[in-house]
């Protein structure tokens, strides 16, 4: 009996030697493994996959190991993969919000690879925008490849039943405040909203209309304080805001908050751009005649953005096969591969717009003529630190109303998060 | 002699393996975290290999519970307090309602038992996931009278925002005192039902000067915070406490259950030979007999209502303060703002408190055990 064991345990050794990989690296042919790490699961899964595809295709003898975690704006997978990083047991490149998310985590804790060869290497420095490039940077490198931009201040709606309601897409949140109260009174949700970080995101949108984009850049290099009266006049009109809201809010998924405004239980939606590939791919809406969009109330003429990107971490590996993933990412045709189905555009200058649909189209003529700024629930205007913190700012807003409180709370949070340091 | 020596050599061998896992993997990461929780890693850069860490002493547990931003950590601890609280009241007494139903012996008694018992095995994701969805504001438990052609309920079991027992965090230590006072008076009143009234008296005498006091001198004793800070019961709380009770109270029906079946059926028909009702039977014989079930489940119940993670995350997600516990702000406050000292402070407060109801049950079983 004991033999058998014994002999059982030799073969099970014997096997796990074998299986294990040997080590490969500087062949032409890559091959191995390339775990990719995202949250792009669900609805933004078909994306991904289509660049799965594409790499495998360009690269048959690579297994990709698709890692996702799922949750919206990456909640659960930053978590997962700061256990992993910590552990040393990084994936071979991961998905992250360029802009500080990227900079305030890992490369300042010099854990991520230069990229700025790479980037040379490919021409990328004249393929993408001077600016993004700028933002996805610091003086000691490139870390990362962006995949696509997203516009963060988009109003949803549907155009037949804005007709039926007889109402106009609000211009001004003033303007929204005259057709508010009318559809409240029939049973219609005005502004539908979803969990507690969408309403961060409706909050950007309403404090860049309150500010306007230069205050609100002067709030994140930390010449604006949040509880001056500027900052706290921004409060007060999220606070007027919320009052035309669903009040399940919490207990809904964004794509739930979307529903609402497809279903017609609501008039307008405030959600990232996302929103359109989701309303195109699993609605199947049309742009324009089925679904419409505008730039949230008073933010006319500005793109709030935020890009997803993917990095390099130290450590990775399979260093070859994650290279050639990045390279692929950066190309223009893995970008005009990805980015019609995500529903955003390209990073790249350059991307061949008839892939994309209507709605695309239009947010590249934008992004290519309005004004930029950076996003703060997606992770380019504040570090970790600050957007955890803010978090919790704004459910104490939630709760309270109070927007001098809160502006002095959100005042302290930046000042400990070294905001505009 | 020898033969003795031998067979300790050969208890500590065996017992060496479990003690070094132990106190390696449980005491000694209990002894790092509180070393973490005295440093100021944190920040930008703390997740670098070798991060910058400093001591700075106890001045993260002050930032919690004096802190202008540590709110959010307070209302998550009074939350937590009343959650605990309501589900040892719910899972026990529905638990101990059922267990004895069934010690009746109805027919299908052992189908009843086993449905009973079956949410225990799921796991929290799957309970939460489940309830959620049930008490989704515009469906699931909501719609069920609209299948009989009644107006469907407006209970907003998890989006509520009511807070009920309301106090002001600056007045704690006179709430606290309020609060002692209450069950010094309940437990004399407890005593004066024995015969030996005395000890009774002594008791609430303390308890009501107590109260007294602190309700009339309150203002003397020091602010425990410098501004007005509200907490209180979050309703939305009520329905992670439901999920929890419905999957818990299975648990303590089978502890009852088995303890009920411990009596020799001679105590019973005792009890019903000297004219006790069955009611009479449960309050008087079975219930006191059952005392340390019911202590056990105290102790069980208390720590995993401290511990609870996982259900409130999948029912309400992180960032709701309405359902906030310690345990998801020490997630969220190591794992997203990157703050591990801060974090590691909550998980300490956490320890601590568990450790209150753990020791003393610890030290009495261990007392009885010498006896």
């Amino acid at each position: 009996m004991k033999n058998i064991v014994g002999k059982f345990f030799f073969v099970l050794c014997m096997a796990l030697l074998l299986s294990c990989p040997a080590p490969s690296a500087y062949a032409k042919d890559l091959s191995g493994d390339l775990e990719i790490f995202s949250w792009w699961a669900g609805d933004e899964g078909p994306a991904l996959n289509a660049l799965i595809e594409l790499y495998e295709k360009q690269n048959p003898k690579v297994k990709i190991i698709n890692a996702t975690v799922t949750g919206g704006s990456g909640v659960n997978a930053k978590a997962v993969l700061k256990t992993r990083m910590l552990g040393g047991e990084p994936p071979d490149s991961f998905q992250v919000h360029a802009g500080q998310e990227l900079i305030g985590t890992w490369v300042e804790a010099e854990r991520m690879e230069n990229l700025a060869s790479l980037f040379k290497d490919e021409g990328w420095l004249d393929a993408f925008p001077k600016g993004l490039v700028k933002l996805i940077g610091t003086d000691k490198g490139i870390w990362s490849v962006p995949v696509n931009i997203h516009r963060s201040n988009v109003c949803w709606y549907i155009p037949a039943n804005l007709k039926k309601w007889g109402i106009e897409v609000p211009k001004t949140w003033d303007d929204f405040f005259a057709v508010a109260p009318k559809l409240k009174a029939k049973g219609i949700v005005p502004l539908a909203l979803a969990q507690n970080w969408t309403a961060n995101h409706l909050w950007e949108s309403v404090a860049l209309a309150s500010l306007g984009p230069d205050k609100w850049d002067a709030l994140w290099s930390g010449k604006l304080a949040f509880d001056s009266p500027e900052g706290i006049r921004a409060w007060e009109l999220f606070g007027k805001v919320l009052e035309y809201t669903n009040d399940d809010a919490s207990s809904l998924s964004w794509q739930q908050a979307t529903d609402m405004v497809v279903d017609g239980k609501a008039a307008f939606n405030i959600m990232g751009d996302w929103a359109a590939g989701y309303l195109n791919t699993t609605k199947k809406l049309a742009p324009v005649t089925g679904f419409g969009w505008a730039p949230s109330p008073g933010t006319g003429g500005e793109f709030i953005f935020l890009a997803d990107s993917f990095g390099l971490p130290k450590g990775s590996p399979h260093k070859d096969n994650a290279l050639a993933w990045l390279r692929l990412l950066g190309s223009k045709e893995g970008s005009d591969a990805f980015n019609p189905l995500k529903g955003s555009i390209s990073a790249r200058v350059d991307s061949d717009l008839s892939k994309y649909n209507d709605y695309a189209k239009s947010a590249a003529k934008d992004f290519g003529k309005d004004r930029i700024v950076g996003s703060l629930a997606h992770g380019v205007t504040a570090n970790e630190g600050f957007m955890n913190d803010f978090a919790s700012v704004m459910e104490m807003f939630l709760k309270s109303k109070n927007a001098a409180v809160t502006g002095k709370a959100a005042q302290q949070v930046a000042t400990k998060n070294k905001i505009g340091r | 002699m020898r033969n003795i020596s031998r067979d300790h050599i050969k208890a500590i061998l065996t017992l060496l393996p479990s003690i070094i896992l132990i106190g390696v993997f449980v005491y000694g990461f209990i002894c790092n975290t509180f070393w973490t929780s005295m440093t100021d890693w944190g920040g930008s850069g703390a997740l670098a290999e070798n991060p910058e860490k400093n001591y700075i002493g106890l001045s993260n547990y002050r930032d919690l519970f004096t802190g202008f931003l540590g709110g959010g950590f307070r209302q998550d601890l009074v939350n937590a307090v009343f959650y605990s609280v309501s589900l040892l009241c719910g899972a026990i007494g529905l638990g101990l309602f059922i267990a004895i139903l069934l010690d009746c012996k109805p027919r299908g008694e052992g189908f009843f038992r086993t449905a009973f018992l079956y949410p225990m095995s799921l796991s929290f994701i799957v309970t939460g996931t489940i309830w959620r969805w049930m008490l989704a504001p515009n469906g699931g438990v909501n719609i069920l009278p609209s299948y009989v052609g009644m107006e469907k309920l407006p209970l907003k079991w998890l989006t509520s925002t009511r807070t009920i027992l309301e106090f002001n965090w600056q007045n704690l230590w006179q709430v606290l005192l309020c609060v002692i006072a209450f069950f010094m008076i309940m437990a004399g009143l407890w005593k004066l039902k024995d015969e030996t009234s005395r000890a009774g008296k002594r008791w609430i005498v303390i308890g009501v000067m107590t109260g007294t006091l602190a309700w009339l001198f309150g203002d003397i004793l020091p602010k425990a915070l410098f501004m007005e800070e509200l907490h209180g019961f979050n309703l939305a709380t009520l329905g992670i406490v439901m999920a929890t009770i419905w999957q818990y109270s299975g648990y303590t029906m089978a502890l009852y259950l088995a303890g009920f079946t411990g009596i020799s059926q001679d105590m019973r028909d005792a009890a019903m030979l000297d004219g006790a009702s069955s009611a009479g039977y449960y309050r008087f014989v079975a219930l006191p007999m059952l005392r340390p079930i019911t202590l056990s489940a105290i102790i069980i119940l208390s720590h995993i209502s401290l511990k609870m993670f996982d259900l409130i995350f999948a029912m309400t997600g992180p960032d709701n303060a309405e359902t906030g516990h310690p345990a998801l702000t020490m997630y969220l406050t190591t794992f997203r703002a990157n703050d591990f000292a801060k974090g590691a402070a909550i998980a300490i407060v956490l320890f601590m408190i568990a450790a209150t109801f753990i020791i003393p049950y610890l030290i009495s079983s261990y007392r009885k055990g010498n006896d």
